[in-house]
């Protein structure tokens, strides 16, 4: 930041998006460079240690009369299960590590142990999820379709229920995303065929077979007289990663202090402007390296939201430099330890299953109070000279 | 920068994979491949086998360098043993490895000099470092036995016929002889009664022959093969004048050519003239274009392969726009780079990302076509 004359104008707040925009990108390509040996080592070694992982647990698992090995099987699997998911998953899925080239681990071949095929979740993951973050209308993870996450959403007497089907959402997450990929809304607005949908669905069916099938089915028969226990772990291993994810994910976008966004705003939205919007529209959580890597990085979602396609190992060492950035331009920086996120994404549905008239002023609500501040941040920031 | 060395066989891979390597083990880890899999899905036995030892996937295949054998100073020949999942080789024919260099794998081809083997027998490369390359220096300074490499399926045409002529002619020039070496040794292991087998090879001098002792050795065991060395800072060139004067009887025999374009071309015009294109075969080299100084400040002509359009694209323009402005139906997503729904195989040249600046690009990379423009002349395969 260099300093300005007492007189200069303050600079305009497009201009300070492309200044913003322009170090993010720098951040980025010092990143890109940098990658190598190190950060191969390491994708290979949490698929190393998550194959290992879901062996032992399954042998365990095998032999789960005992219950000692009912235990240790189950926290095994689900360790495996969420590595699966989140680090592994999630990530390659994101093309994160396409940089290396190695077909075995590359966002076109990679595919996961949970129900949505990989070809749905990445488009309505990675490009309408990504590209339209937390724009009310666009982003259809804001709130997934069936939860009212923001005061522009418009008002059912259903969204009352919201609380209690939010709650059972979460051990069956993994179903409610597969269900959310075949995008059935999409067809009713006429912008996907009945086609379309119908050879989704078959998609679905069959991945969705094959998976269930190997948990409820083959391992228990496998497992002899052990079929009962061994079950029930299968069961509680998936249950506990889907309530496990579904907790990650609602905390990176759903914390009380995160912004949503209207389509007008996407208008002519500069690469500077999308930057400002992924960070008003995630929240990180705070902790240390094994909770990092158990939420695949995603608690670093700020993060993420800026560079997805970068190597959530790296995540870590981008934080505070972002962080940084943002107290530089007076942005918002969402952080906090997992039970505050969590109360605070609570609060969000419990607040919004309520039509908005019925409550007082607050300050995530665009349209009261916080909201002049808060639309354009950057504006704000150079009106209030917290930039000079 | 130096790869650290792999442990030439890990502590309990080494058994296992020796054991999964055999006749009998190929088909168990087959048959329990294809059993278990409802058990790994989505992944595959061979995901989990391939951390035991990466011999033991044949969902990608790979090999391990056994011997480096140095070929002066800028040459050397690698033993490598191949693992399950590698289907063999002809004779004559190259073989992509996928070598990795600091974290990112890059494919290159290298003839094979070994003769045809058993399923897992050792296959033989000879690799003449480029200085201006990146792969080829790696593998021969800086690759210890024990590295393992990813192996593509054997690929080429320039093959032994069957029935198998009696009267033959090689020409090649440089490390255009590693394909015939191999193609020579297949001939030395099998029946030799009647053949006629003439090889015209040139280099620079005797010193800086790759082969050259092999070459030698193969020919003085070897009544059947007149072997010709041509020394081009002595002797010039290998033209057709040469070849017609060392080999008055080429027009009666089955050619075979390898070596730099000027000397493939020549051969080209000389059989063609003579009305026996047909009883010549050639094996062209491509070498890696070498990075342009500034190519930042280029485009370039696009063509997408399978449609069949050509269309120029310019410095600034991202590959999807130029190819829509061209109505090539391309795949896209996001189109700021996030998604990676935009991915399309890079069949020939360099593209340059419109975010760093950075210009890369190899063949067969998976490009993002929807920040990245061309940088010179490329092939795109959509």
């Amino acid at each position: 930041m260099t300093a300005t004359a007492p007189t200069a104008a303050p600079a305009a707040p497009d201009d300070r998006a492309a200044e913003l925009g322009a170090e993010l990108d720098r951040l980025r390509a010092e990143i890109v460079a940098a990658r190598g040996a190190d950060d191969a080592r390491y994708i290979r070694t949490v698929i190393a240690v998550q194959r290992g992982l879901e062996t032992g647990g399954r042998l365990a698992l095998a032999v789960s009369l005992f219950p000692p090995a009912w235990c240790a099987g189950t926290a095994m699997l689900t360790t495996a299960k969420i590595l699966e998911n989140m680090e592994l998953g999630h990530n390659v899925l994101h093309g994160q590590w396409d940089w290396m080239g190695d077909a075995a681990i590359h966002s076109t071949t990679w595919d996961w142990d949970f129900l949505t095929p990989a070809d749905a979740w990445k488009h309505t993951h990675n490009h309408l999820h990504h590209a339209y973050t937390n724009v009310v209308g666009r982003d259809r993870d804001l709130g997934y379709t069936i939860l009212r996450m923001s005061p522009e959403q418009p008002w059912h007497p259903v969204h009352l229920l919201q609380p209690l089907y939010a709650a059972l959402l979460a051990p069956v997450f993994e179903w409610g995303i597969a269900l959310y990929d075949l995008e059935a809304d999409a067809v009713t607005a006429g912008r996907k065929s009945v086609r379309t949908l119908l050879r989704d669905i078959a998609g679905l069916a069959r991945k969705a077979a094959r998976q269930t099938a190997k948990d409820y089915v083959l391992f228990p028969l496998l497992a002899g007289p052990s079929a009962l226990p061994c079950l029930l772990g299968n069961l509680a291993a998936n249950s506990l990663r889907n309530i496990w994810a579904h907790t990650v994910i609602f905390c990176g976008h759903f914390p009380g202090d995160v912004q949503t966004f209207t389509e007008e705003q996407l208008q002519g939205e500069s690469r500077g402007q999308w930057y400002l919007r992924q960070i008003q529209g995630s929240a990180n959580i705070e902790g240390g390296f094994l909770f990092h890597v158990l939420t695949g990085n995603l608690s670093h979602q700020i993060e993420h939201h800026l560079f997805p396609d970068l190597p959530s190992n790296r995540y870590a060492e981008l934080a505070p430099r972002v962080r940084q950035l943002c107290t530089r331009y007076g942005l918002p920086y969402v952080t906090g330890p997992l039970w505050r996120q969590y109360t605070s994404m609570w609060g969000r549905i419990l607040r919004h299953a309520l039509p908005s008239r019925l409550l007082p002023a607050h300050r995530d609500d665009p349209d009261k109070g916080f909201a002049a501040v808060v639309d354009d941040p950057l504006a704000a920031a150079t009106a209030s000279g917290t930039l000079h | 920068m130096p790869v650290p060395p792999l442990p030439f066989s890990p502590p309990l891979g080494g058994r296992l994979a020796g054991w999964g390597l055999g006749r009998a083990g190929r088909h168990v880890l087959a048959a329990a491949s294809w059993l278990t899999g409802p058990l790994t899905s989505p992944s595959t036995l061979d995901d989990y086998l391939g951390l035991v030892d990466p011999l033991l996937s044949a969902r990608h295949p790979a090999g391990r360098i056994t011997a480096v054998r140095a070929e002066g100073p800028a040459a050397a020949t690698l033993t490598i043993r191949p693992g399950r999942g590698w289907r063999g080789h002809r004779a004559g024919q190259y073989l992509p490895v996928g070598v990795e260099i600091d974290g990112v794998r890059h494919w290159r081809t290298y003839s094979i000099t070994s003769p045809p083997g058993l399923p897992g027998g050792p296959v033989t490369l000879t690799v003449k470092a480029d200085p201006r390359g990146l792969v080829s220096p790696h593998l021969v300074h800086r690759t210890p036995p024990g590295t393992v490499l990813r192996l593509g399926p054997a690929q080429g045409k320039f093959v032994l016929t069957r029935p198998l002529p009696a009267r033959m002619l090689f020409v090649t020039a440089g490390s255009g002889i590693t394909p015939v070496l191999g193609i020579l040794r297949t001939l030395a292991r099998g029946r030799t009664g009647g053949l006629d087998v003439v090889l015209l090879h040139s280099a620079p001098e005797p010193d800086q022959c790759l082969l050259r002792t092999e070459l030698t050795g193969l020919a003085s065991r070897s009544p059947w093969l007149r072997l010709h060395l041509i020394h081009t800072r002595t002797d010039g060139r290998l033209t057709p004048e040469r070849i017609v004067a060392l080999c008055p009887d080429w027009r009666r025999r089955e050619a075979w050519v390898c070596g730099p374009a000027g000397l493939l071309d020549a051969a080209q015009r000389q059989w063609g003239a003579a009305g026996l294109r047909e009883r010549l075969r050639i094996e062209r080299f491509r070498l890696m274009p070498v990075l342009p100084p500034r190519a930042g400040a280029m485009g370039g002509r696009v063509r997408f392969d399978r449609s069949g359009i050509e269309a120029d694209a310019s410095p600034s323009d991202p590959l999807l726009v130029a190819g829509e402005k061209a109505g090539v139906a391309l795949p896209y997503g996001c189109r700021i780079g996030v998604c990676h729904g935009c991915l399309v195989p890079l069949v020939d040249g360099r593209v340059r990302d419109l975010r760093t600046g950075k210009v890369h690009g190899e063949p067969g990379e998976l490009i993002q076509t929807c920040v990245n423009a061309a940088a010179g002349r490329l092939v795109l395969d959509v």
